[in-house]
């Protein structure tokens, strides 16, 4: 074993880890004084974590010189690339991060801890590994460092009792779904007689026993748990509403990645000899997802909780890429996953600009009424965003559906993509409610505070994706997605 | 003109002038607005005078490959600078339409319209299928937010209506459009038109497109929308919906449901056929009893579209073309009828008909236009109505007479309707003082009205002007469809000819007698 290869293949993960140690050394002795150096110095270690990542994604990097540890890891193309996703979305919630901890939207407890950004860096490290694990032990230990830190930053405002709520929900339901996923690894265990991938794959060819396939269907569940796709969807709505908005943009965005993109390396390469065991399983889901999303937003008067249906909504779209189950399909799905983290990290910045004189946020439809006449630059862009999520051309989120669409329709899932595009005008009847209440309503005239720059650079940046100048990234994006879903298939 | 991307720079003016409408106060908006859409329709003046008849079916293409697997393809047929020139046309006449009506956020409402003229004008001249599905689908935005901000009371319901009709029609199609591409292996418009599909895939393909343009049309039953949007849109609005915006489904038919599936098009013709007489009579009937005017022009709308979808699947020549014209002057003549609405709402504030009457008396150049169109949507000779109804109902004629029979209702109906609403609107005795002391149009108002009258009459005295830049293309359109036309229950049969005329008398005395027999008469 070669040890000198194995710890540059996790250089990312290392700086990450050593950044998030000595942080946390500084946030013990500096107290929450240190908490702005702390975030900088954070998002720094995950910009420079991301730099590194820069050569082997241009380049595409697959095969045995992937494989660290003695195959435990398995940095290729497309871990890197879901990696460069989970550390952007980290940079932009620990952006958004200060002014809200520093503003009245805090409660009583003003000012940001300093182990904000430090439980950021852990969760960013654990998602590392998850994303490149090869093995279900390193699977199990990255999802339990990226979730134990989860918790915590859900419940990181300690006297806000929704937060604590929100918390405890996140915790009890998800040490349910950890344990689902360990049941059903163990299962695998059992009747294959290995942990790593390739042991599993191997042992799971040919007819396929009952208690392998339970094993399959509670990993599946697991990790359905993590993605929160219908029918495991329902402690989404509540985290997300009681977590404060910057950890909710960063649950929105960053866990997501990494949970869809364990799961696709999951179905292909350990249950890719079974597909027709998975494949309805995973189109069931993406389906109920993209219906159930839409219908449970309907009704919602809280912005957080409709954008949690949202993106329930939206990892539908992103299974049905998944549920292709070929090398476009998977492109595709990487393609939508960039332009959904766009979306919604640029809609949550966007909620938290809306604050009142005092700094105090808003979250329901009843707030932004007439937003487009008091503040046009923030309704705009919301109206850019839930355009796009409606997937309304030319904007980005168009570009998204079109291809996962695509694919299916390639593959020949003619009847599934018809229905599940006619159920995405569902989810348009809450997307465009936004734009009605914002632009047709008569103003309530309550959002007058100011936002803090980053707030500003962020929704800029997101907004720009996301509207037609988008297109331009397109090319770029679809070469790293291709060479990462190639890399994918390579080992099936 | 050989190099010059007249199609892309006739997107890129309005383009340029919805940024700058967007930033700029309300005046400058407005006059920025009217620029651009004049620019835009002397632009677009060039571009049918440079169109040459009888030339290349698809001319001024241009040709980019796009990042994302999009092409840049544009170019024209005849049936697209038709109806690209009714569109530029229409335009400076809305914003001159707005320009009092509309008071607040001026310059995002004149750059929703020079968007929306933008997508038109996209939709129309894209020759790449998936070009033509992001323009034909961008349009929902301005027009949502155009219904939805400066509409009437109802403006949500009718906004949302609009949407998401609109939208679960087009994702249909956007499937369809998806196995297409799989299946042909191409995304080009002018390659698709020649591709045969197997007849099976034509079914799905066929029914999934029409989803889409039927709620476009609109045809009957998908045609609630309508009355809704068109009522509560801004004056202007309507002009645009009803204008331009309802030829997105012909224009759909035309290019992409007949020459891509015909065979699929003549097994859903009887469908076709049937919603259409049913919209017919039901619709005009409907009109009948509405005391709202933009209603019943609404109705009216949608009646005169089911003509143009009769036309269209008689598959026959005169067909092809009555129904290309009708739409054209229904464009006309229906948008010049929402302006009339619009300008006695200007004045008075309501759209109730009977709050109105005797408006003859003191606005008498008023009257004149609304007689004037009013007479073409009822299809007086003369006007561009009839050229276009009588071409259609001949059409349809060879095809099935009860068909015809039954379409033709919809002319005596729209005459009782059209004639019943301008006899209590103009004639009568001034009922009410408000409407007694309304001014006669003004300046404006006649610039937006005179083009169009002027044009209705061109159409209906001299429609060759229009009819032969689409001639070959509708040859063509017929050509293809010519296999799959289905049988005529005319069954003309040729008889044995006479020896002599029927009229002719049995003469004795040679002919010189009986002519000066006759002139003894």
């Amino acid at each position: 074993m070669d040890f000198a290869h194995s710890f540059a293949l996790i250089a990312p993960e290392l700086l990450l880890t050593a950044a998030g140690l000595a942080l946390l050394l500084v946030g013990a002795w500096g107290g929450d004084k240190s908490a702005r150096l702390v975030a900088i110095a954070a998002a720094a270690a995950l910009f420079g974590a991301g730099f590194m990542l820069v050569p082997g994604l241009h380049f595409g990097v697959d095969g045995p010189a992937t494989l660290a540890f003695g195959g435990l890891i398995k940095v290729d193309s497309f871990a890197l690339f879901a990696k460069a996703l989970i550390y952007l979305a980290a940079i932009g919630a620990l952006m958004v991060a200060p002014a809200f901890f520093n503003s009245a939207a805090a409660g009583t407890e003003r000012g940001m801890r300093a182990e904000y950004p430090v439980l950021m860096l852990f969760a960013a490290v654990g998602m590392s590994i998850m994303v490149s694990a090869n093995d279900f032990m390193t699977l199990y230990l990255g999802l339990e460092l990226n979730s134990l830190s989860a918790y915590v930053l859900a419940a990181i405002l300690r006297r806000d009792t929704r937060s604590g709520e929100a918390g405890l929900k996140y915790f009890v339901l998800g040490a349910l779904a950890s344990g689902i996923l360990l049941y059903g690894m163990s299962l695998l265990y059992g009747f294959t007689g290995g942990t790593a991938f390739t042991a599993v794959r191997a042992g799971l060819t040919g007819e396929m026993g009952i208690g392998a396939l339970f094993g399959v269907i509670f990993v599946l569940s697991g990790l359905a748990f993590k993605i929160s796709a219908v029918p495991f969807h329902m402690w989404t709505p509540d985290v997300y509403e009681g977590a404060p908005t910057p950890v909710t943009a960063f649950f929105a965005t960053a866990p997501k990645v990494a949970a869809v993109a364990l799961t696709a390396r999951v179905v292909f390469e350990v249950f890719g000899a079974q597909v027709d065991a998975w494949q309805q399983i995973v189109m069931f889901t993406a389906l109920a997802s993209i219906i159930f999303g839409a219908l449970g937003a309907i009704g919602q008067e809280n912005l957080k909780r409709l954008l949690a249906y949202s993106s329930i909504n939206n990892v539908g779209f992103i299974l049905l890429g998944l549920a292709v189950a070929n090398e476009t399909g998977v492109s595709a799905m990487l393609v939508y996953l960039f332009i959904y983290v766009a979306m919604s990290l640029g809609s949550f910045v966007a909620l938290l600009m809306l604050r009142g004189e005092d700094g105090a946020l808003f979250e329901t439809f009843a707030d932004i009424r007439g937003l487009s006449v008091t503040r046009p630059a923030i309704a705009w862009a919301l109206l850019l965003f839930m355009f796009s999520l409606a997937g309304i051309p030319p904007l980005l989120g168009f570009y998204g559906k079109f291809v996962v669409f695509q694919a299916t329709i390639e593959a020949g899932l003619v009847a599934f993509g018809a229905i599940a595009i006619a159920a995405s005008v569902i989810g348009a009847f809450y997307y465009i409610k936004f734009v009605k209440v914002m632009f047709f309503d008569a103003p309530a005239g309550v959002v007058t505070g100011k936002s803090g720059a980053a707030h500003w650079v962020l929704l800029g940046l997101t907004a720009a994706i996301v509207s037609p100048l988008g297109y331009l990234l397109t090319p770029s994006l679809t070469d790293l997605a291709d060479k990462a879903a190639a890399s994918l298939f390579l080992a099936v | 003109m050989e190099g010059l991307p007249i199609l892309s720079l006739m997107m890129l003016v309005p383009l340029a002038g919805a940024m700058a409408c967007l930033f700029a106060g309300a005046a400058a908006a407005r006059w920025i607005a009217l620029g651009t859409t004049l620019v835009t329709f002397v632009l677009g003046v060039v571009l049918w005078s440079n169109f040459q008849i009888g030339g290349a079916q698809w001319q001024f293409t241009e040709r980019a490959e796009l990042f994302a697997g999009f092409t840049w393809a544009l170019g024209i047929d005849g049936i697209a600078l038709m109806l690209i020139m009714l569109s530029v046309f229409l335009m400076p006449i809305c914003i001159l339409a707005s320009w009092d009506a509309v008071q607040k956020r001026v310059g995002e409402y004149m750059a929703a319209f020079l968007f929306m003229e933008v997508l038109m004008i996209g939709t129309f001249s894209a020759q790449d299928l998936f070009l033509f599905y992001i323009f034909f689908e961008a349009g929902l935005i301005p027009m949502y937010l155009i219904i939805g901000v400066w509409g009437g009371d109802n403006r949500i319901y009718a906004s949302y209506k609009f949407f998401l009709y609109t939208l679960l029609g087009s994702v249909l199609m956007l499937i369809a459009m998806f196995w297409m591409v799989a299946e042909a292996g191409t995304s080009d418009i002018p390659t698709l038109m020649q591709y045969s599909f197997p007849p099976g895939a034509q079914t799905w393909l066929w029914l999934a497109f029409f989803a889409s343009f039927a709620v476009k049309v609109p045809m009957w039953p998908f045609h609630t929308w309508l009355p809704d949007a068109h009522v509560q849109a801004p004056t202007a609005g309507s002009v645009i919906l009803a204008g331009v915006l309802l030829k997105l489904g012909g224009y759909g038919f035309v290019r992409f449901s007949l020459p891509m599936f015909p065979e699929a098009s003549a097994q859903f013709a009887w469908l076709v056929f049937v919603l259409s007489m049913i919209a017919v009579v039901y619709t005009s009937l409907v009109a009948l009893v509405q005391s709202d005017m933009k209603k019943l022009i609404a109705y009216s709308s949608v009646a005169h579209m089911a003509i143009v979808t009769v036309g269209l699947f008689a598959f026959n020549v005169q067909g092809l073309e009555g129904a290309m014209i009708v739409m054209l002057s229904h464009g006309l003549v229906s948008a010049a009828l929402f302006l009339c609405v619009g300008v006695i709402y200007d004045r008075l504030h309501t759209r109730e008909i009977a709050r109105y009457g005797g408006l003859a008396i003191n606005m008498p150049y008023y009257a004149l236009f609304f007689l004037l169109f009013t007479m073409a949507s009822i299809g007086l000779p003369g006007t561009s109505g009839f050229v276009g109804e009588f071409l259609a109902l001949a059409g349809i004629y060879q095809t099935s007479s009860l068909v015809a029979l039954v379409a033709t209702t919809g002319i005596i109906l729209g005459a009782a309707y059209m004639l019943y609403l301008y006899r209590r609107v103009a004639f009568g005795g001034q009922v009410h003082e408000d409407a007694a002391a309304m001014r006669d149009i003004s300046a404006r108002e006649w610039l937006m009205m005179a083009p169009i009258a002027a044009s209705v009459l061109w159409m209906g005295v001299y429609p060759e002007s229009f009819l032969a830049p689409m001639r070959a293309d509708i040859a063509v359109l017929d050509a293809r469809l010519a296999a799959a036309a289905p049988a005529s229950d005319a069954a003309l049969t040729a008889g044995a000819p006479r020896a002599e005329a029927a009229n002719a008398l049995s003469h004795k005395n040679g002919a010189n007698h009986s002519s000066a027999e006759e002139g003894a008469h």
